[in-house]
């Protein structure tokens, strides 16, 4: 398989998931600048980290026009493989409307309740948060999660100041019907999402966004480790070795489409 | 063609929480502005734009703004054109 790491101008943890995919993960993996819009060669495309042109507007506002972006509806369409958007890539892709909802400013309230901040104790901050959460597997039926257990709390460091989901009613609603939400901040709600949503998905099953960095936590030096087995999940989704089981379905007759290339 | 200024103004919809609005609000209320309330934080958008009506140069606008100025999910706009 090929993976690709989309480099906007402003993207910064293209290097770290890069890292992962190619030498922990022995990838064949490429940067991709943005500008590129034949994608058809990658079996995932990922959309990093950072401030792609500097947040200007609203995170990922400007991102969403060029041209890698432009070219993902065409690849999601035909479902040809797997789009995973990481902190500003999440971002990015709700811009481009390709997954549900919004990314908002923090709100964060739990600086009274805890005590850890430095800033004053309000009603709620606008802050820029930058730490490890703990995180709920909601549905671990998915591409992105089928190494997980189902409830399993996990340990992944997040690093943003729009991380707010925010949608609809209905469209919450449908998120939930159709276990579209994968990953939710379990014992406190950092940045004020709604139902806690930290990772979601498209009804496709093939789009794939998330506000936490599996990149920083692939390793045991830096944690638990736990973000390596997001991006196994996705390899294992796309290139199945004999040792591995087959992917998890999911009921009711919704099973996650991903095409699989052959050995 | 004529020559207009143009004003795209983008605010949070009114029923969301504007946790930047709130932010703004407490520092406006300790540097000792009282009777302060419904603080939102929104965006101005300015450019000239050259269009044969101001109509014209609204519609355009409108349809951009839509799909890039402001998010339709959180955000409302409204657009001002002025023939210079």
């Amino acid at each position: 398989m090929r993976a690709a790491v989309v480099v906007f101008p402003g993207s910064n943890c293209d290097h770290d998931t890069y890292y992962v995919l190619r030498d922990l993960l022995e990838i064949e993996t490429d940067l991709l600048w943005y500008r590129e819009t034949n994608l058809d060669r990658y079996d995932l495309i990922v959309l990093p980290g950072g401030f792609s042109y500097g947040d200007y507007l609203r995170a990922g506002a400007i991102a969403r026009f060029a041209p890698v972006v432009q070219a993902l509806p065409e690849y999601i369409a035909k479902q040809r493989g797997i789009v995973l958007g990481i902190c500003n890539g999440f971002q990015i892709l709700t811009e481009a409307g390709l997954l549900p909802g919004a990314l908002t400013k923090n709100l964060t309230r739990s600086l009274s309740v805890n005590g850890e901040g430095q800033g004053e104790v309000g009603t709620g901050e606008v802050r820029f948060i930058c730490k490890t959460v703990k995180l709920r597997v909601e549905n671990n039926a998915t591409p992105l999660t089928q190494l997980f257990e189902y409830g399993q709390i996990i340990e992944l460091p997040i690093a943003h100041g729009e991380g707010r989901y925010l949608a609809p009613p209905e469209t919450l609603e449908s998120l939930k019907r159709n276990r579209q939400i994968l990953l939710t901040y379990y014992g406190e709600n950092p940045n004020g999402s709604m139902e806690n949503i930290a990772a979601i998905m498209d009804e496709t099953g093939t789009v794939f966004g998330m506000m936490p960095h599996p990149e920083r936590n692939s390793e045991k030096i830096f944690g638990t480790g736990d973000g390596l087995k997001i991006f196994q999940a996705l390899v294992r989704a796309l290139y199945p070795s004999p040792l591995c089981s087959p992917l998890p379905r999911r009921g009711e007759g919704t099973g996650v489409r991903v095409k699989r290339q052959e050995l | 063609m004529k020559e207009f200024l143009v004003r795209v103004l983008i605010e949070p919809k009114p029923e969301l929480l504007d946790p930047q609005g709130q932010a703004v609000e407490r520092a406006l209320v300790e540097l000792g502005l009282r009777n302060l309330s419904g603080t939102r934080v929104g965006k101005l958008v300015k450019f000239k734009l050259k269009a044969i009506s101001a109509g014209q140069a609204r519609e355009r606008v409108t349809e951009i703004a839509q799909k890039f100025l402001a998010n339709p999910v959180i955000e409302r706009f409204s657009v001002e054109v002025e023939e210079l």
